[in-house]
């Protein structure tokens, strides 16, 4: 028996007499079939979240409950799709229901007629448990899509099939129960894992202030907070791009129509940088943008990390970029209002900070069921109204993470990208990775990296000389000081996106680059004892060589950095010509 | 439609009317409230369950009574009738004429709430849109599709900005379909003329709609013009295939009468008082910007708001930026130095001008010269405030340079006429020839070829 709409208030619908109802079932509500979840039970009454538009709907239409919690389908065909918040295939929509997004559309989230080569990996016979991988099919050019026992399944597998498969048939059995390459999973769950790891390596991404001086580990957390226009959006879609993740969730909550229009015109251009094969074979999206509605914006973020943890499950290295959790988090807000929920902090609900802190502790680094091990790292945009980070959502975040990109708008207004703040930003992995950053980039990397990160801190101070006494009056050395700084800050931590070479440097290039900086600064201090002064180092030529190092393609970077060196060490013999 | 009128009304607050005895009322329906003398105002279903529905009046609640007032529900949500008849034409904010004109009839109406494109069918906006505003096509080129709002303050010349573009937008090229269409959202009756003129005398007028609500008529009305306006722009770009330009001006207005309304409805406030559902409510108009695969027509929204003690943090512009695809920030200071269209380039930004910009589409240096600006100026800038502490000898002789470009730069580059139409090509060389008095070396942002190709240094 079918429950009836008692009220309807915006996206929150009253319904009565449904049967069987239990908190979040999925449930479709009204004439159109619009797709709801039920999220507070009160006597006989339901009440429901509507993912959908709900003008035009009255009281007296039927509800169905599906019985099941909102639940996304894992399998193969989940790469290069672009979803909304509640897995629904947008190019499919688009094909049945036109350019604009109608009502109670549904389509399968996975193709159902396309067939997959499925090679097993086990024997038939063998005993498997939840998360055991036992065969797989080749997804994209970059993924193999590793098939999973689900997690509530263990037993003697038998019938195990071999060859060309949609992911409805069944390819074997284990126990009683039938595998199928798809799975499904209820977003709001963690699928289960072993036990978390200790984090010891970075996810690489070619961005200069990120990889030095703010590393993320892979199976980390991050917040990006900033005002708009500071490039918080450009940062995720670097990321995106170049982080050495084996497969990328972008979730676009709440955001931009045309960006994820740029995303998915883009990613299918761009190569990635280690094997070439175009980026859109690892990336999954989820768009639902701004004015799509606000409850399907909850469930983007769920879904997202749901996909997420699916492929971490498989063994693989997975980042997951929400922008923005900020909006999200009013997603929150409006639903609580609407459920007149006693409202906490600047009206948001009083579980926010919970429920932020459950989002990211669904990161990490793993061993998965399986005995592979896979991570997830979790990277948050959020959008702090007037840019101000004391708000709830950004004040939650913190707390949670343990990378803060401080983006800032006086950088951003000078147009140095990215405009992450370096005295306000920090990374906790510092330590943790700095093993492997000696093991792998060199061992004076640490050193090196902290000698900047002084100069820049030491910047900041004799600037507030500068504006008491002014520039002239300032000793030599300090001169030098401001020189460096305003090289690390032009010639290094600023790289732009959308240039050919610097969008992307690879760790080598990054400290053979700041190497030279470095180097020039300590010649050019012994130089100084000797009586050159700090404005004839300012001219030397090799400065400008330094300034378009980040210009030079990675096969030239080895001759041009020799080339450097070679000018920095001329300095030691300048001075008897130039020193009065 | 229904012919029954409900007696039933039992509560009556400043704009919500709580009608009883009502099984089956649509959320959003639209209702039709007749008072006593026979008059009637439109109202809209907010709230509906089995045995009651709350109807949010459009206009105000004077007049209505408990006992003798009837209530009609109209079975549909709020639609505008919508043809190419309406060009030339002016409307209220219930979409009805203001102009003595008949009204529209057609078989086409639309739901003013529209429907979210599917970003799957949406286009990336790529064509550069020259408006001959140095500060905007240089610096934060406009593209068609984009939705960019003009951040402004009370005094500021931002109509006479948004006239000027509408005027001098080569969107506005005969070749292809134009149109402007024109929101004026609680606006008063000059600033609503100023427009009218401006539009006759460029003969823009025939290829505009105009939706006026005056700041004397009802706050209702305020915010469903945003949505008939953008209805009526749907229709011309996505059924007629043409380019249309949206101005919608005050947006501070329609926020304010956001708040007002929600206000009324008794909801939770979210930041100063202002609904914690703006930002999503914006959206669903600014969204309504953009390009769709397939179709000729595109939506290009200028948005303009008026910043409340030109505080850039205030929820309006603060949401308002982080929807919209850069803004056009115009600076007091500026302004009181003489210095019009008042652009401050800096806190200014356009999100989409590199795909409409570069090689093939404006010139390969566009980027370059762009970014060379903003870092001169801003430095120069930074300078003008040390030199306010320290004074200029303190400063090196380089530094004095990058000073004097920042009075150039404003008065040179940012600073021209009305009616000063100026082309890419002029606004880029205007750039070069700021530049030469630069030094060579301190020229970061634009490649070496481009230097040897487009600079103006004397000698090498």
């Amino acid at each position: 028996m079918a429950g009836v709409i008692y009220r309807v208030s915006g996206p929150v619908v009253t319904v009565q007499g449904l049967q069987d109802p239990k908190m979040y079932d999925v449930v479709r509500v009204g004439d159109q079939g619009l797709i709801g979840e039920i999220i507070k039970l009160d006597k006989d009454m339901a009440i429901v979240q509507v993912y959908e538009d709900t003008n035009g709907l009255r009281p007296g239409e039927k509800v169905e409950n599906t019985g099941a919690p909102l639940s996304v389908e894992l399998g193969p065909g989940l790469i290069g799709s672009i979803y909304d918040g509640i897995q629904r295939p947008l190019d499919k929509i688009r094909a049945t229901s036109g350019d604009f997004i109608a009502k109670g559309v549904s389509a399968d989230p996975l193709d159902r007629k396309k067939k997959w080569n499925f090679k097993p990996t086990v024997e038939n016979g063998a005993e498997v448990k939840g998360g055991d991988i036992i065969g797989e099919v080749e997804e994209t050019s970059l993924i193999k899509h590793r098939v999973l026992v689900p997690p509530t399944v263990s037993g003697k597998i038998s019938g195990l099939a071999a060859g060309s498969y949609t992911i409805e048939d069944t390819i074997a059995k284990v126990g009683d129960d039938e595998i199928r390459l798809s799975q499904k999973w209820p977003v709001r769950v963690a699928r289960p894992v072993v036990d978390k790891m200790m984090l010891d390596a970075p996810l690489i991404t070619g961005q200069r202030v990120i990889d030095t001086f703010f590393p993320v580990a892979k199976g980390g957390t991050a917040a990006v907070p900033g005002p708009f226009g500071s490039g918080k959006t450009i940062i995720q879609h670097q990321l995106a791009k170049w982080s050495d993740a084996d497969v990328i969730v972008y979730c676009g909550a709440g955001e931009r129509g045309n960006e994820m229009t740029e995303v998915l015109t883009t990613f299918p251009e761009l190569k990635d940088p280690k094997t070439g094969k175009p980026l859109m074979d690892r990336t999954v999206l989820i768009a639902n943008t701004s004015n799509m509605p606000v409850a399907a914006r909850e469930a983007s973020i769920y879904t997202s990390i749901t996909i997420a943890e699916y492929y971490r499950d498989m063994g693989y290295s997975v980042a997951l970029m929400a922008d923005s959790t900020s909006r999200w988090a009013e997603a929150l807000r409006e639903i609580s209002g609407r459920l007149e929920e006693m409202p906490g902090e600047e009206g948001y609900p009083a579980y926010l900070g919970r429920k932020i802190a459950e989002f990211y502790e669904r990161a990490g680094k793993v061993h998965t069921l399986g005995g592979t091990v896979g991570s997830v790292t979790a990277i948050g945009a959020v959008s702090p109204p007037g840019g101000d980070t004391s708000e709830p959502v950004s004040q939650n975040t913190l707390r949670v993470t343990r990378v803060f990109w401080a983006l800032d708008a006086s950088l951003a207004n000078s147009r140095h990208f990215p405009s992450i703040n370096w005295l306000n930003s920090y990374s906790l992995y510092v330590d943790d990775l700095s093993k492997w950053y000696a093991d792998n980039v060199g061992k004076e990397w640490h050193a090196l990296y902290q000698e900047a990160m002084k100069t820049l801190q030491k910047e900041a101070e004799i600037n507030e000389v500068v504006q008491l006494v002014g520039y002239d009056a300032l000793p030599e050395a300090d001169k030098l000081t401001l020189d460096t700084a305003k090289m690390i800050r032009e010639d290094y931590l600023q790289q732009s996106a959308f240039d050919e070479v610097d969008t992307y440097t690879t760790l080598r290039k990054q400290h053979l680059m700041l190497n030279a900086i470095m180097e020039l600064a300590e010649e050019g201090g012994k130089a100084l004892k000797k009586g050159v002064t700090a404005e004839q180092l300012s001219s030397l030529g090799v400065k400008d060589k330094i300034a378009r190092m980040k210009y030079a393609k990675e096969g030239e970077i080895d001759a041009y950095s020799k080339e450097v060196d070679r000018e920095i060490a001329a300095i030691g013999g300048m001075e008897a010509a130039q020193a009065k | 439609m229904s012919d029954v009128y409900y007696k039933t009304l039992n509560q009556v607050t400043n704009v919500l009317l709580f009608v009883e005895g009502i099984k089956d009322a649509a959320y959003g329906e639209l209702a039709e409230i007749r008072l006593e003398d026979g008059s009637s105002v439109t109202g809209q279903v907010l709230d509906s369950r089995n045995g009651l529905a709350i109807v949010q009046s459009f206009a105000e609640t004077r007049g209505i009574d408990v006992n003798r007032t009837r209530v009609r529900f109209l079975g549909t949500t709020a639609k505008l009738s919508v043809s190419t008849d309406m060009l030339g034409r002016v409307f209220n904010g219930m979409g009805l004429p203001r102009d003595n004109g008949p009204k529209i009839y057609s078989e086409e109406s639309m739901d003013i709430t529209g429907s979210a494109i599917n970003p799957d069918a949406r286009e990336e906006p790529s064509e550069f849109i020259e408006t001959g505003i140095s500060s905007i096509d240089g610096m934060n080129s406009l593209v068609r599709g984009q939705k960019l709002p003009i951040f402004s303050g009370s005094g500021l010349p931002h109509n006479r900005i948004a006239a000027q573009i509408a005027r001098q937008a080569k969107l506005l090229d005969n070749s292809e379909g134009f149109a402007v269409v024109f929101g004026g959202i609680g606006i008063n009756s000059e600033e609503a003329n100023f427009f009218k003129k401006e539009f006759e005398e460029t003969g823009a007028l025939d290829k505009s709609i105009m939706f006026l609500n005056l700041a004397s008529e009802p706050s209702m009305e305020r915010i469903i013009l945003p949505r008939l306006a953008l209805t009526a722009a749907e229709y011309l770009a996505y059924t007629e295939q043409m380019h249309v330009l949206v101005i919608l001006t005050d947006m501070t207005n329609y926020c304010e009468a956001l708040r007002e309304v929600s206000a009324a409805r008794n909801e939770v406030p979210g930041r100063r008082g202002y609904p914690g559902y703006m930002y999503t409510d914006l959206s669903s108009i600014y969204e309504r910007a953009g390009k769709i695969q397939g179709r000729k027509g595109s939506i290009t929204q200028l948005p303009i708001l008026t910043m409340p003690g030109d505080d850039i943090t205030h929820p309006i512009p603060d949401l308002t930026g982080y929807i919209t695809e850069g803004q056009v920030v115009l600076s007091r200071e500026l302004h009181r130095k003489g210095v019009y269209p008042n652009v401050d380039v800096l806190l200014s930004l356009s999100r989409l001008m590199n795909q409409g910009i570069g090689k093939g589409r404006t010139r390969e240096d566009h980027r370059g010269v762009a970014d060379q600006l903003y870092a001169a100026y801003a430095k120069g800038k930074e300078l003008r405030s040390l030199t306010e502490i320290v004074g200029e000898e303190a400063l090196s002789a380089g530094d004095r340079k990058f000073l004097a470009f920042a009075d150039r730069f404003e008065n040179g580059f940012v600073n021209q006429g009305f009616y000063e139409d100026r082309g890419i090509e002029q606004t880029l060389s205007l750039g070069w020839e700021l530049f030469a008095d630069l030094d060579k070396r301190e020229m970061k942002r634009v490649k070496e070829e481009q230097i040897s190709k487009y600079g103006r240094w004397k000698s090498a």
